[in-house]
């Protein structure tokens, strides 16, 4: 049996608006395992955007536990929070996320600068990086040099690039047309061969259905858990 | 603490690369800064230039120098009220050196000036000192070629004079002037003597002038005219019991009586120094007022442009943050970037600084230079102004909320 990467517990969010609270989560509990290759689907304002976000480390549950590597993120500051994101997620995002004025190979490179690694050994990770994806010819191109694809696929190298626990990709192929988009699902499908745990969330069927794990959000709770087949 | 070393190098890119982009809104940004130590650093080196001319200046009038005059040199009384003084004659100057004891030397000294001629050339509004034996010993002066004048030649009003290297290069073209007569005003003189080269102070040459025995020059050119008498003292310990004896001897001099008020003035550098001081720190405090305002304004110029900042590059921020750059991390980014606008600033303002010192040396006769102290001074304070205009758009920054961030475009 694989190792429980994230574990979550009764995970609530709420938010105030005016002075009316909003229940985003109510209350989810979900076991995601290393190497696991996991779809979130629902429509917009489900609680699958919050739920991510939730996971990413970027927000706080405002009640519930979460555990990541079985370390307790809901206990966590945003000094520790940064650093969580730094080492154990790679971030695909649907509109790449790219610093604009710099290039592919600085793009890469970035999580490493805030891990505190080295210049020298920050290149040669990052090449390696841009390599897995097939990249290595354009790493001196900046992003409105490269295509829609090609964008994507530096996005990939960098959340690539830390050896995160986990991949967490948002709609990557929401802004790319079909052929560029099977490409790079084709990307996604081989680094979880290779080993690496990935989140996947879209609202399409044929994206969602690459996982081996579908699992459904609807009005922030988890309507379905279904697995597609076994890793 | 490691992070912040190696966020460091990346930061300072990171900001250079930002400017690049937006070149003339970075030069715009800096203007208040660049005035404000323009200011402070133009008239650091203009009062340097002072310092160095008419400073000096002043201190050749020595220390240990005292000066009887008609008129004070320094007064914020009418100046009507010295005008009716008797004109300070030979005979005050006769007495005074016929009684004070133990000092250097005392000198009547006067000025006139003339047009000089020889041969086909001329100069006009030639300075022409009159001197004595004592003159020599006071003012320190060095004879290049010929002689200076003997006592015969002082006490008979000789017309002889002794030339400025400058007259000798300008009127006898080369030509030695040793026995040469020329003509100052109307009058027929011989020189016997050039002066070593002496230099210039505010830009008026100490090397253009012609010195002739006191009595031939009251005799020539005006015996009704004011004259000075300079005391030297041995030791600047003396100076103040040697003012009292000169004051006793002009009194008796001039009979006055007890309750009458001293009708001459007795100056001394001191009070020039004085003086001078109180005009330059004016002068500073007036840069410093203007160069600080400048400085506010520049800065919340800068604290405006970098909220501009922050607001356009919210993305950067989100993806900054969601890759793990901690909140302390992306303020250190925006207050390096603060600080590199204004030290560009800074350094342009000193660059021009010293275009501003060059004009104004060739186009005034001041001498200007721009102090070291000012440099530093001036990178210090736009340095300054970046840090503190930079913590408050930097902390807002650091203050974002990644995910929405990320939305933003």
């Amino acid at each position: 049996m694989s190792n429980t990467l994230i574990s979550l517990k009764d995970i609530v969010k709420t938010y105030q608006v005016g002075s009316v609270e909003v229940h985003a989560l109510g209350g989810v509990n979900l076991q995601i395992h290393t190497n696991e290759y996991v779809s979130i689907m629902g429509p917009s304002g489900s609680g699958k955007s919050t739920l991510m976000n939730i996971i990413g480390c970027l927000d706080t549950p405002t009640s519930g536990v979460y555990e990541l590597d079985q370390m307790p993120v809901h206990e966590m500051d945003d000094n520790q929070l940064a650093e969580i994101r730094n080492r154990k997620i790679g971030f695909v995002f649907q509109t790449f996320n790219l610093l604009p004025r710099a290039n592919a190979l600085h793009n890469v490179e970035l999580p490493l600068i805030y891990s505190g690694i080295s210049a020298t050994k920050r290149k040669i990770m990052a090449e390696e990086a841009l390599e897995k994806v097939g990249l290595s010819d354009r790493k001196h191109h900046r992003p409105n040099e490269l295509s829609g694809g090609q964008r994507q696929r530096v996005a990939i190298a960098r959340a690539l690039v830390n050896n995160p626990s986990l991949i967490l990709a948002d709609e990557p192929t929401g802004n790319l047309d079909t052929k560029t988009g099977e490409e790079i699902m084709k990307i996604l499908d081989n680094l979880h061969q290779m080993g690496n745990s990935i989140i996947l969330v879209t609202h399409e069927k044929e994206v969602a259905e690459h996982a081996h794990r579908i699992v459904h959000i609807r009005d922030g709770n988890i309507a379905d858990d279904e697995v597609l087949r076994k890793n | 603490m490691i992070s912040f070393f190696i966020g460091f190098w990346e930061n300072v890119k990171i900001a250079v690369r930002a400017l690049i982009q937006n070149k003339m809104r970075a030069v715009l940004t800096t203007l208040g800064i660049i005035i404000g130590v323009l200011t402070v650093v133009s008239v650091a080196s203009i009062i340097e230039g002072l310092n160095k001319g008419f400073a000096k200046q002043i201190a050749s009038l020595g220390s240990n120098t005292l000066y009887v005059q008609k008129f004070p040199w320094v007064s914020g009384d009418e100046w009507f009220k010295y005008r009716n003084r008797p004109n300070i004659e030979m005979k005050d100057a006769e007495y005074v050196r016929k009684y004070l004891k133990s000092v250097e030397a005392v000198s009547p000294s006067t000025g006139s000036r003339q047009n000089l001629k020889y041969a086909a050339n001329s100069l006009l509004e030639i300075r022409v000192t009159g001197v004595t034996m004592e003159s020599e010993k006071i003012e320190e002066y060095n004879i290049a070629d010929g002689r200076y004048f003997n006592s015969i030649e002082i006490e008979k009003e000789k017309n002889n004079a002794v030339i400025g290297w400058e007259i000798m290069d300008k009127l006898f073209e080369g030509r030695n002037p040793i026995g040469q007569r020329m003509k100052v005003g109307d009058v027929s003189y011989t020189v016997i003597g050039v002066m070593g080269k002496r230099g210039s102070i505010m830009g008026e040459s100490m090397d253009s002038e012609v010195y002739v025995p006191i009595g031939s020059l009251l005799k020539n050119f005006g015996v009704h005219r004011s004259i000075q008498i300079v005391v030297k003292v041995r030791d600047a310990a003396q100076v103040e019991s040697v003012k009292d004896d000169v004051r006793f001897l002009m009194r008796t001099s001039r009979g006055l009586k007890p309750h009458e008020e001293d009708n001459f003035s007795i100056n001394q550098q001191e009070a020039i120094m004085e003086m001078y001081n109180k005009l330059t720190s004016g002068l500073y405090t007036a840069a410093i007022g203007i160069g600080a305002l400048s400085l506010l304004v520049g800065g919340i110029g800068i604290m405006n442009i970098m909220l501009v900042s922050v607001a356009e590059r919210k993305n950067e921020i989100g993806i900054r943050m969601a890759l793990g750059a901690k909140r302390k991390v992306i303020t250190i980014q925006f207050i390096i970037e603060s600080v590199i606008i204004c030290t560009i600033g800074g350094l342009i303002a000193i660059l021009l600084s010293y275009v501003v010192s060059q004009v104004i040396s060739k186009v005034t006769p001041f001498p200007s230079v721009v102090p070291l102290w000012s440099v530093f001074m001036g990178l210090g304070f736009s340095t300054f102004i970046g840090l503190f205009f930079g913590i408050y758009p930097a902390r807002k920054a650091s203050k974002l909320d990644p995910i929405e961030c990320l939305r933003y475009e």
